[in-house]
């Protein structure tokens, strides 16, 4: 049977890669010599080049944010729900730019690249790369595709924080700024998490220091690990009970029975942890929770994230879920107390969602109206039409 | 009831920063930021007021009233704004505290509940009044503290809060010579701009 995507689908895509042969230097004082983002775009650029939007993905995200690959790609992107025809970030009126993240391992240069200075992949030896430094690439991809300014970056958890980095290191270039379910800096909660999950990671013996690629083996068990620990800090308590609740998926509890049990939430875990540790690369998850720890959007500014936020000049929308405990909405209070504090034009809504922090990612009508109102707003400040 | 703008707008500068506690969906903020130039702000908890708001691109921070404002700075505003707001909280007295402590100035607008038609309905009827303007049966109100124009002036005074203006209108809207002479008896919308 022949495939037709939904109408409010952006239907078929393919990913674009951009080559940059500049070295781009690192926050960590490291160089990449040359690298290699690789994106996907929806929508039309208008004639003012005005209508570019920047989508930030978060941990594990990549560029894949809307519409499917193929025909036989069951899937759709990571954000389908709300890009696309008629969605929140309608591809009939914004030209939308989804880049996967250098260090990520969906196509840009990352640990799985080759290092050009010793012929074999970076594996552990690719450098740590803090927020900026995905927001300066995206800067310079930017530049290669001709976009001066964005009429909005958008991003959700990890990508919420570059959004945010984005006000402050390129004030001009940014008309809009929207951070769902983030937060100025991790908890030590949060900080804990990320540091069990690599723990995960490292004590698997195929890990091999970071360098399994070269001895050919992957260290999956400690990645699906990783990835289980990382489900239950996005789901909520309450949506876990409401999915699985203490639901057998094998065994009996009946007495005069020893019959190994399992549970439903067991077998789910397990499930995405495997799934994940197939697809996603050790590595690049290290890298991507370290870059979660370095994270502190006002450290360079006193500690005062006012004071970092009257750097910029865009304006702010700032969206939390009630349920969401990896980054609840007090975090992103602070975020808009800052904001408030600064003198900058911020709105905030806390929806009321029972998904945890995943909710960013779900369905939700007060989420999707609120966000397609803010976005209906930004079109109609660009001289846009109903 | 809609607020004749212009009373307000008359006590507003140009460019001022405006804080509206419990902002609807932004009407008044929408004048002000259009007449005056105003940086506005709306408080609200109505999740469809927050929606029209933001449609309106209106900057409006989803906040409960009753569980404070300290996340706002001491005069960090020229005029905190609140009407028909005042009888839906729950600590009255302390909200008005807030938006002194917040804004150089306050304005307050509110129902008076010492009418002439309040108390007739209370006095022949011996029940809640209930009206169109204020349509709810006293057990689902939000209004929960309903006060009269004397009772709003003894607090000011127990509180040391200087009335810098009042003025008084109608149920039409109007700012009458007998709403002027007997606000708390023909005084159907109490309008107070106050400081500390």
């Amino acid at each position: 049977m022949p495939f037709t995507p939904p109408t409010d689908s952006v239907g078929l895509v393919t990913p674009q890669r951009q080559c940059f042969s500049e070295p781009l230097t690192l926050a960590s004082g490291r160089r990449l010599d040359s690298y290699e983002i690789v994106f996907e775009t929806y929508g039309e650029l208008n004639q003012e080049r005005s209508n570019a939007v920047l989508i930030c993905h978060a941990l594990s995200g990549d560029h894949h944010a809307a519409g499917y690959h193929d025909e036989v790609d069951a899937k759709p992107g990571w954000w389908d729900l709300y890009i696309g025809p008629g969605k929140p970030i309608d591809t009939r009126r914004f030209f939308v730019i989804s880049p996967n993240n250098l260090g990520g391992c969906a196509g840009s240069t990352g640990p799985r690249s080759i290092n050009p200075a010793t012929g074999q992949s970076w594996g552990a030896q690719f450098p740590l790369l803090r927020v900026r430094d995905w927001v300066n690439s995206q800067a310079k991809l930017a530049d290669a595709l001709g976009i001066q300014r964005f009429a909005a970056v958008i991003g959700g958890s990890l990508g919420g924080m570059q959004a945010m980095r984005w006000a402050l290191e390129y004030p001009e270039r940014i008309g809009h700024c929207i951070t769902i379910a983030s937060a100025l800096k991790l908890s030590a909660q949060n900080l804990a998490f990320n540091e069990v999950a690599r723990r995960a990671i490292t004590s698997d013996p195929d890990f091999n220091d970071g360098n399994y690629l070269s001895r050919k083996s992957v260290p999956l068990d400690g990645l699906a690990l990783a990835r289980m620990i990382g489900h239950i800090t996005y789901l909520s308590n309450d949506l876990m009970g409401e999915k699985f609740g203490r639901e057998l998926r094998r065994g009996s509890f009946a007495l005069g029975q020893e019959s190994d049990i399992e549970f439903q939430v067991q077998s789910y875990l397990r499930y995405q942890g495997e799934r994940f540790s197939t697809s996603f690369d050790a590595n690049t998850y290290i890298l991507m929770t370290r870059a979660l720890d370095y994270f502190d959007l006002a450290r360079e500014y006193g500690d005062d994230p006012a004071a970092a936020f009257s750097l910029a000049q865009c304006r702010f929308l700032v969206l939390s879920f009630s349920t969401d405990w990896r980054f609840p909405p007090q975090r992103s209070r602070e975020i808009v107390d800052a904001l408030l504090a600064a003198h900058k034009s911020v709105s905030y809504a806390e929806i009321d969602s029972n998904m945890g922090h995943d909710a960013f990612l779900l369905p939700n009508a007060r989420y999707q109206e609120i966000f397609a109102n803010y976005m209906s707003r930004i079109h109609r400040d660009l001289g846009g039409q109903y | 009831m809609r607020l004749p703008p212009e009373l307000v707008q008359a006590w507003i500068k140009p460019g001022e920063r405006v804080l509206d506690l419990g902002c609807g969906d932004g009407t008044l903020l929408r004048q002000l930021i259009d007449d005056k130039a105003v940086q506005g702000y709306g408080i609200e908890i109505d999740p469809h007021a927050i929606s029209r708001c933001i449609a309106g691109g209106i900057n409006v921070v989803e906040q409960d009233l009753d569980k404070g404002l300290a996340n706002f700075t001491d005069q960090s505003f020229d005029t905190v704004v609140m009407t028909q707001t005042l009888q839906a909280v729950h600590f009255p007295h302390l909200v008005i505290d807030e938006m002194l402590r917040i804004g150089k100035a306050g304005i307050v607008v509110f129902p008076n509940f010492g009418h002439w038609r309040c108390r007739y309905y209370l006095a022949t009827r011996g029940r809640m009044p209930v009206s169109k303007f204020l349509p709810y049966q006293w057990y689902d109100t939000p209004n929960i503290h309903f006060c009269t124009i004397r009772d709003f002036e003894q607090l000011c005074c127990d509180k040391n809060i200087d009335i810098i203006n009042r003025r008084f209108l109608n149920a039409l809207g109007e700012s009458t010579g007998s709403a002027r002479k007997w606000p708390n008896l023909f005084g159907f919308t109490a309008i107070y701009r106050i400081t500390r």
